[in-house]
Formats: C-alpha cells, structure tokens, sequence
C-alpha cells in the first residue's frame, strides 16, 4: 500500500468486521533521537481465534470465507519488517484485538503516513454504529479525536451527515498540518539555540 | 492539545441536525463501497471521499453510505454496489474518483445506470 494511513484503514475495519464498536487509533511520530514510528490499532470485538493467532500474519489462515487469502496484517508485517520494526498482536477471546507496528521513522522504505483525514472519515461514514479515538503524537504535540465527545449532547447519534463530514475532513486535516508545523517550528527554534 | 475545533465541529452539527430533521423519513438509496484489504489498496478511499463530497452537494438526505468488505471478486476492486429501491442492485468495478463522481450524478441522482462500468445484476 501507498500510504501507511491506508494499513490502518484496514486493520481498523478488520475490528469493526470482528463486531467492535469503538475502534483505538494512535500514531505517535518520535523524530527526535528516538527515530520512531509507532501505530497502535486496538478494538473491542471478538478477537481473534487461537487457530489464527498461532500464525496472524500468514496469509492462508484466515476467518473470511469469501475467499481463502487474506493479506492486510501480512501486507502491514512486511511494510513494518523492511523498516527495521516489528509486529505485535495481542488478542484476547470476546476482548478484543491490539495490533502495534513500529517502523524507524527515518527509514528510506518507510511509506508516508498519508491522509489520515481521509482514513478517519471514511470509517465513520462507512460505519455509524462504531465509535472512534485518534490520537496522533508528533514529539512532544498531539491530537485527539473522539466521536463520542462530537456525539455527546445531541439527540441524532449518527455522524455521517456528508456535510459534517466534509467539516470533519478539512479541521482534522488543518489539525494535523498545525500538529507537523507547530513542531517544524520548536525544531527551528532548537536549532537556533543551538 | 489541539482540541478546538470539535466546539465548532458541534455547532455545525446541530445546524445540520436542524436541516436533516426536517427531510426526515427511510432511506431510498444505498450505496456500499466494498473495502476489504484489496478494495483499499486499489483505491477504495478515494472512491469513498469523492461519493461524500458528491452527497455533500447533492442535498439528498435519503441515501445511506456503508462500508462493506471484500465480495470475493479482487481483480475488479474497487467495487460499489448500488441499490435504489424497487430495482435491481447494480455493481460497478474498478472504480475511481470520477467514475464515482459520474455513477452518483447520473445512476444515483437519475437513475441511468452506467453500464459501462457495471460489473453485473446481484
């Protein structure tokens, strides 16, 4: 995949499919010293079965039954494996599911992280019942998103009016720009300390 | 903690709280982009964000969006299924933005089904 943004668009509707309803969304961007990326997917569905966990990222184990391949965790191993990261799933029976990929945020094969303005939108559109958090880190800044917090206080429990989620679209994307510029300025202000 | 914008996120929703309430009544039309592994990275999302920006012009408060996994049909991905009430749901393959675009204006808004890019009948 292009964008790692789209990895969690899809590990994330792997969770709603599991028949969670509030889907767990962090990235945190350490560019410092640390040099890492981290992207943590948890949900509150069924978890996965032990016959899956012995091996989650082999692509012929799978619970779908429309076709007998399934690739989006083994497509996300191997994206986090050629960036000197790693794959970590935790599930737990009727708990849910943790899946966290690292990457070396420097790394020349890392993909960009992408529009995750589009990623987060889409998910709600698409799926009204579920509730999601995001938060994005980058350095010591972050972001939070939370649909319950958008829902609180109002009758209509849906969010997928097309023109709130027009809305939603362009402030999460002008957030996030906020988010990466507001620390490319600490950066210079660093370095004319420095 | 850059939280500012959900008070104005909130406002607009009660705004359109307020429009929607007033067009109240079932859906007509549903429209479902399949996104499975391979829907998303043949572009499913894009095909998602242009529809909402579509719907967002459009005024129609009748018609339903879902996300819906893979059909089994991977090669055509991204697939949308239309369904208009009293008719034949239609699948439409390989899509992009501006199929997406033309397959709302002129299947969804008025009822030519574009059989260019139809896959088949369900």
């Amino acid at each position: 995949m292009r964008e790692l943004s789209l990895h969690i668009l899809d590990i994330a509707e792997n969770g709603i499919t599991a028949g969670a309803d509030c889907i767990q969304i962090l990235i945190n961007e350490a560019r410092g010293s640390e040099d890492l990326l981290t992207i943590v997917i948890e949900d509150n569905g069924r978890g996965m079965p032990a016959e899956k966990l012995q091996k989650p990222t082999d692509p012929f184990i799978t619970t779908r039954t429309t076709r007998r391949v399934g690739l989006g965790l083994s497509l996300l191993a191997a994206a986090a494996d050629r960036c000197e990261g790693k794959l970590e799933i935790e599930t737990e029976s009727g708990r849910g599911t943790r899946v966290e990929a690292t990457f070396r945020y420097s790394h020349i094969d890392r993909a960009p992280v992408g529009d995750m303005a589009a990623t987060i939108t889409t998910l709600i559109m698409g799926n009204p019942q579920v509730d999601f958090v995001y938060t994005h880190i980058v350095d010591s800044e972050d972001f939070v998103l939370d649909t319950r917090d958008l829902k609180e206080g109002t009758q209509d429990q849906s969010l997928t009016d097309p023109v709130l989620i027009f809305h939603l679209t362009q402030s999460i994307r002008d957030s996030l720009n906020k988010l990466a510029r507001g620390n490319r300025k600490s950066e210079g202000t660093e370095e004319n300390h420095g | 903690m850059a939280k500012l914008t959900i008070d104005d996120l909130k406002k607009i929703k009660e705004e359109t709280a307020k429009s929607t309430s007033l067009r109240e009544g079932g859906s007509t039309v549903k429209i479902t982009v399949h996104m499975g592994t391979c829907g998303i990275a043949a572009g499913a999302r894009e095909v998602m964000n242009a529809l909402m920006e579509e719907l967002a012009e459009s005024d129609r408060s009748d018609i339903r969006v879902v996300a819906s996994g893979c059909m089994g049909m991977c090669s055509s991905e991204p697939n949308v299924t239309v369904e208009i009430q009293d008719s034949e749901p239609i699948v439409y393959q390989k899509m992009e933005s501006n199929r997406m675009r033309q397959v709302f204006k002129r299947h969804v808004l008025l009822g030519e089904v574009q059989s260019d890019f139809a896959l088949g009948k369900m």
